[in-house]
């Protein structure tokens, strides 16, 4: 019951903020808006108690990128900002892309059996006592199981902050 | 019965003393942070040879309260053109990032509201820097020029110091292996050492790192009054002008908590297991009933009647303490308390210490230049706890692969990472000497960063 109110609130407070960061023209409030969407997200990852990933969202997205986000929206002239067009006019990939996720999500919740009573559970669910420390468990899987992958993304992000830095060096 | 009031029962009845903690933290911190803010007056008059505050109340203790009445009854000021909603929302964001952070810590071993939180100290840093966002929103929806300077310095510096900050918690980290608050002083108490003694360079990084992050001096560019005013804070009064403080008063004690936790060994009183140092238990009653007594030897000095009740109400107050404290030590049933209050004790005498250490620098140092600044973290802190944690880590390896003594391992790394410090040092003079002698005009900082000022 207060799962259920708790997961509402968060989900509602997300699509809505969702909705509003899309419509402001403000882009200072549309950021807000964006934290509140990340903020509301990392709240329903943490009653999936997968609480590394919502300290990750924190860490990452509210205090990282959207600072910067805001560091750069800063600098930008918002008069100028504001008169400019609000949309681009992809409209119909837009239309296409959004139809082919739907559809995406459907077939993954189709798939996924139904109990009676109790609502989709995913195929492998572990019952909500019984989950390993998330922490643990995430480390466990990125250093052991998927070692390759992970490195090979570290050394690839290394490599676009050192481009990042000599592009932004001044030619001397 | 109604499952609403059902459920709602349910959940008071599992959460019941969570609720309390969080409910004490929020009534507690701004009146800890105004007698902070006292005590910091106090130390600064002290230093300057002056006496600092003295008209309200006894020698001033009750100037906290009268300037939370004055700043409660100020005009709030919103200047032409700000951003209303931003301007509203910017200093609740900074006050309630700061005090979230705090319900992740542990006051004591009984005192915590996050019991189980699988990230424990992770939740503490990450929320707590997310008190940046009101300050850079703040700046911005204030539409005026030293704001927006104030926001935009502080973002870059609060940016550089928390990737420094947060790689001295890792050598930290590794050391107790675990992310749980509770489970990392555990961990102080099995080792029988503080980290602090293990892996002091980056204890001395994170004191550095954490006065940046908090926007003290020497560090206060954000709000240098000599430059900007007052900063990101220029255009704000009253009740959000105390938001902020609050906020930033909240954060010293989160950052004090953290060190406290990962290096100063928690709530451990020192040596926890030398046996014979046992009457180390028996220090905080009587630390407390000193403080009584010292009060009531300076009541009978007091010139005011009113003064002398003050005085005497003040040590009443320290008795109470300290019978709270004594009792359970003598009477056996009581045992069991010992270890929360005590713990109590020593976590909340530590913090002071940090926080002391905190106001002891301000009054010392003279503030940097912006670009100095950034030379500090970028070139020299950040890389040196990048090899303090490469150098932990090799330790580590040592001693879990091939058995080497703890302290054996322990000690080269504080050598290495020292090596370091010195050769990063004579390069910055190096580039400084040659800076100096290729650049005429000596005003011209050499990084040549925008939001420089």
């Amino acid at each position: 019951m207060l799962d259920k109110v708790i997961f509402f609130f968060f989900a509602g407070v997300a699509i809505l903020s969702a909705g509003l960061m899309v419509t402001r023209r403000n882009a200072m409030h549309s950021a807000v808006f964006l934290i509140t969407t990340l903020l509301a997200t990392a709240g329903i990852f943490l009653q999936l108690r997968a609480e590394f990933l919502f300290i990750a969202q924190i860490i990452l997205y509210v205090a990282g990128i959207m600072v910067l986000f805001i560091f750069v929206i800063m600098l930008v002239s918002l008069d100028v900002a504001v008169h400019e067009m609000q949309f681009s006019r992809q409209k119909w990939v837009a239309l296409f892309v959004t139809l082919a996720l739907a559809l995406e999500v459907s077939v993954m919740l189709w798939s996924s059996r139904q109990v009676p009573g109790q609502g989709f559970l995913l195929p492998n669910a572990v019952p909500a006592g019984k989950l390993p420390p998330n922490t643990e468990a995430l480390a466990g899987r990125l250093f052991d199981a998927y070692l390759l992958p992970f490195e090979i993304a570290s050394v690839l992000l290394l490599v676009a902050m050192v481009g990042a830095v000599v592009m932004a060096k001044k030619r001397t | 019965m109604n499952p609403i009031i059902h459920a709602v029962l349910a959940f008071l009845q599992t959460w019941w003393v969570e609720l309390v903690c969080g409910v004490v933290i929020v009534a507690v911190v701004p009146l800890v942070a105004g007698y902070l803010v006292l005590l910091e007056r106090k130390l600064m008059a002290d230093m300057q040879a002056r006496l600092g505050p003295m008209r309200v109340g006894p020698h001033g203790l009750l100037q906290p309260i009268a300037d939370a009445l004055k700043l409660l009854i100020k005009e709030d000021i919103i200047p032409d053109h700000a951003d209303k909603m931003i301007f509203w929302l910017a200093p609740v964001a900074s006050m309630t990032a700061a005090l979230t952070a705090m319900g992740g810590i542990a006051f004591g071993p009984s005192f915590l509201v996050a019991r189980d939180i699988n990230v424990g100290l992770l939740f503490v840093v990450g929320v707590s820097s997310m008190g940046l966002l009101g300050i850079m929103l703040g700046g911005w929806a204030s539409n005026s020029h030293y704001s927006i300077m104030g926001s935009l310095r502080s973002t870059a510096q609060l940016v550089s110091y928390e990737t420094a900050g947060g790689l001295a918690l890792i050598s930290g980290l590794l050391l107790a292996g675990t992310l749980k608050i509770r489970a990392i002083v555990d961990a102080q108490e099995q080792y029988g050492v503080w980290f602090v003694f293990l892996v002091p360079v980056a204890f001395f990084i994170y004191l550095v790192a954490s006065i940046a992050e908090t926007n003290r001096a020497p560090f206060d560019l954000p709000e240098a009054e000599s430059e900007l005013v007052a900063g990101y804070m220029t255009e704000y009064s009253g009740f959000r002008w105390a938001c902020y403080f609050l906020g930033e008063y909240a954060n010293m004690i989160v950052v004090g908590a953290v060190a406290t936790t990962l290096f100063l060994g928690g709530w451990l009183r020192p040596f926890p297991h030398v046996r014979w140092m046992n009457w180390l238990d028996a220090v905080p009653a009587v630390f407390t009933a000193a403080v009584g007594a010292y009060c009531v030897y300076r009541a009978g000095k007091q010139p005011v009647r009113v003064q002398v009740w003050f005085m005497w109400g003040v040590a009443l107050t320290c008795f109470a303490v300290a019978l709270i404290l004594g009792v359970p030590l003598l009477v056996a049933p009581l045992k069991f308390m010992v270890p929360g209050l005590n713990g109590a004790f020593w976590f909340l005498l530590k913090i002071s210490a940090y926080i002391y250490v905190f106001m002891w620098l301000r009054f010392t140092l003279p503030r940097y230049r912006f670009d100095q600044l950034m030379h500090l973290g970028w070139y020299i802190l950040i890389p040196l706890a990048i090899v303090n944690v490469l150098a932990v880590g090799m330790a580590m390896i040592l001693e879990m692969q091939y058995g080497w003594n703890r302290w054996l391992a322990m000690l080269p790394t504080t050598m290495i990472t020292l090596a370091a410090a010195l050769y990063l040092l004579y390069l910055n003079d190096k580039r400084a000497a040659a800076a100096s002698s290729a650049a005429p005009p000596p005003e011209e900082p050499s990084t040549g960063d925008s939001y420089a000022g």
